[in-house]
């Protein structure tokens, strides 16, 4: 049998594609329902010369691997919703200093301690503002254990591209789900490898001064190129800067150089869509729901499609416009009280026809319960 | 001045205020780096926040301004990732023990090598004398208007609680003692704390009283005395200066190498 | 070993914030401030090149530079 199948939980296909990608540095700290990530990273690092330490609190962690990035390492960790909210500040340190790592939430019940085995995708805000200050962020999810693998590589690809934090906000149930997972061979899922200066030792390099194409090579800690790191607002040589240009000008390119790239982040899976007069748009593990409901209506003959969100931030409002345009109706299913719903408001021309189908009370939300929602929308009773 | 060549003189004269302590610091940090004959390229600077954490700004290394009280974590993060690295964690007292407590405390027991330094002028400049865990019962501060109730650390006895594999203390008037004990510090493989009395006469002087940044180190002279000494069993006031632990104890990132050994033959 | 010998006191007063210290601290009085409140070695001769005052300037302001060092 191919070695390369594997029947695994999410947060184990997460932790392969990590390690596909090139992680070298793990920091973490133990938290339902994301633990199984840190415990096999703390197996499988070490076997190939990597290192993961467990800190002593998520703030620690994020830290912790904001400082193993800037020696060239390909770093993360992950958490839930408690150890999220701890890491914010840390996390706008990342986009600030513009340091790539990737950070894994997978979703619990809250506010605060909440219902820590259960599922829930209410930090879909929390991933987008959760940080003070105006930013932009990247924050991408979902379905099924062969696209959190998938996804898990992206989101290396995207924070390396463009040094930048990027969220993973997987869930309780793809994190514990078992399914199938392939792995793929080396080189048949694109991986992109740190941009590193080819300014030489004792030339003047910018660590803050973006290429024609916008991008930032970058120069190891330790290495011929000493700059300062801050999150303070800063100079091309990373210095403090209070200059209202300088100021002005940082905080621009921060957001525009993820709102610019809207198009290239942007992934999503569309099922039926062309000719879909319903139009469920959902992510992560509500839309295994969705799409079920999707496959066992269409032969019934109704003319109904699923747009499935794997960005969630940048989000993709034009996307969204474009395919709801003929739509009659557009229902919204994910399991909060219409996070992602308040966006696809503002993306549709004519918001009277759009719905939200949830649960929130810590309940997976099944096929039956989308069904039944959509008889009230349409007025048939449940 | 072979400390000049660690300098980032552009950013001269320093933000600090006349007679701060923390110029005194960074004064003798680069002698000791100079003495050690450090190169610039092997060093990491890692700060937080506050007075202190400008001095990351001063200095021709890798340079690191983090955010408040936790430049400990991020400085384990580079260090675990790059062992040959050479860290130094300068810290204030409420950037190391209040906010940052839990990391300072961690990093000791993990016995990870880097130098973290404590410059403590019991209190809070950057946001303009409030009081730090560091103050002390009877300290004025602006938010202890009618004195401080709040007991104090003693940073020395807490590194060696914590694990600190090398815990000393000076002060700013002891230049020649502060600057070997930071050059011991580099040397010693593990978490080594070095806490510096450092004075801040713009806060902390006028607000206690304590008179100019003179005074204030003509304070230290006084009130502090070598470990062990006579007078510190005639006077129990008397601050104790010098190295109060100095031991070799497996460090962090050699453990983890073997770690790393040992699953790579399980595989 | 030979005695050191002074050549000079290099004080950089752009960066002298005129604390006193170097003044207070000198074991030969050789330092005063000036007018603009800035370090300055009055009487040179007396020095004693022990750099007491180099080493705690918090300025990183005074350089006392020896005949030696300069050969």
């Amino acid at each position: 049998m191919n070695e390369n199948i594997k029947f695994v939980q999410g947060n184990e296909a997460c932790v392969e594609g990590a390690l596909f990608a090139g992680l070298d540095f793990f920091a973490g700290y133990p938290i339902t329902p994301s633990t199984e990530i840190a415990e096999l990273l703390s197996i499988r690092l070490p076997q190939r010369g990597g290192k993961f330490i467990q800190m002593e609190d998520e703030i620690a962690s994020m830290c912790a691997i904001i400082g193993a990035s800037l020696t060239g390492s390909k770093v993360m960790t992950a958490t839930s919703g408690p150890g999220f909210s701890l890491m914010q500040e840390a996390l706008g340190y990342a986009i600030m200093a513009e340091i790539p790592c990737v950070i894994v939430n997978v979703q619990r019940g809250g506010p605060s301690t909440g219902i820590p085995t259960r599922v829930s995708q209410g930090d879909v805000n929390q991933a987008r503002w959760g940080t003070h200050g105006d930013h932009a962020i990247v924050a991408i999810t979902a379905s099924n254990h062969q696209d959190v693998f998938e996804t898990t590589v992206e989101a290396f690809n995207i924070s390396e591209t463009y040094r930048t934090p990027v969220i993973l906000l997987y869930d309780e149930v793809i994190g514990h789900m078992r399914e199938r997972l392939i792995v793929p061979k080396e080189g048949e899922v694109p991986s992109v490898k740190r941009l590193k200066t080819s300014v030489r030792e004792g030339v003047d390099y910018h660590p803050y001064l973006p290429r024609e194409d916008g991008r930032l090579p970058m120069s190891d800690f330790g290495g011929v190129h000493r700059y300062n790191v801050t999150g303070l607002f800063h100079d091309m040589w990373g210095f403090p800067s209070d200059n209202p240009k300088v100021v002005h000008d940082l905080l621009r390119h921060l957001v525009d150089k993820i709102h610019n790239n809207v198009n290239q982040i942007t992934k999503y899976k569309s099922y039926y869509l062309d000719d879909a007069e319903c139009i469920l748009i959902s992510y992560g593990s509500a839309a295994r729901s969705a799409l079920h409901v999707v496959d066992y209506l269409r032969p019934r003959g109704e003319k109904i499609g699923l747009l499935e969100l794997q960005t969630l931030w940048p989000f993709p409002h034009s996307l969204i416009s474009e395919k709801c345009r003929k739509a009659k109706y557009v229902i919204v299913v994910e399991m909060n009280m219409g996070q992602i719903l308040k966006e696809v408001r503002i993306a549709v021309e004519e918001p009277e026809k759009i719905f939200l189908a949830n649960r929130i009370d810590g309940v997976f939300i099944t096929p039956m319960d989308i069904r039944n929602i959509m008889r009230l929308i349409q007025g048939k009773g449940v | 001045m072979a400390i000049k060549d660690y300098l980032r003189e552009r950013f001269f004269p320093h933000l600090w205020c006349s007679g701060c302590g923390h110029g005194i610091v960074l004064n003798s940090l680069l002698r000791a780096l100079a003495d050690l004959g450090m190169s610039k390229n092997e060093i990491v600077m890692v700060s937080g926040i506050g007075c202190s954490s400008r001095i990351s700004g001063y200095v021709d290394f890798h340079t690191l301004h983090t955010i408040h009280g936790r430049a400990l974590a991020f400085a384990t993060g580079v260090k675990l990732s790059r062992p040959e690295l050479n860290l130094l964690v300068p810290m204030g007292d409420g950037d190391a023990l209040a906010i940052g407590g839990n990391h300072f405390i961690h990093a000791a027991r993990r016995n990870i090598d880097l130098t973290a330094i404590v410059m403590n002028n019991r209190i809070y400049g950057m946001t303009g004398g409030q009081y730090s865990p560091l103050s002390g019962q009877g300290i004025m501060a602006t938010t202890a208007p009618y004195s401080n109730i709040d007991y104090d650390f003693d940073t020395v006895e807490l590194a060696k609680a914590a694990g600190a594999t090398f815990v000393a203390r000076s002060t700013t008037y002891h230049t020649q003692q502060m600057t070997k004990m930071f050059r011991q510090a580099i040397l010693h493989e593990g978490f080594a704390m070095v806490e510096i009395l450092s004075q801040c006469p713009t806060y902390f002087g006028r607000k206690n009283r304590a008179g100019s940044a003179i005074d204030m180190m003509e304070s230290y002279k006084e009130n502090t005395t070598p470990i062990g000494s006579k007078s510190k069993m005639e006077n129990p006031d008397l601050i104790e200066r010098g190295i109060f632990v100095q031991k070799e104890v497996p460090e962090y990132c050699n453990e983890y190498d073997k770690i790393i050994e040992k699953a790579m033959k399980g595989r | 070993m030979a005695k050191p010998k002074l050549k000079e006191h290099i004080i950089n007063s752009e960066w002298c914030k005129g604390c006193g210290i170097c003044v207070h601290f000198c074991p030969k009085n050789v330092l005063e401030m000036d007018d603009e409140d800035s370090a300055l070695a009055a009487r040179p001769t007396d020095c004693i090149c022990c750099k007491l005052c180099e080493i705690r300037c918090p300025d990183l302001a005074i350089e006392v530079i020896l005949e030696k060092e300069t050969e």
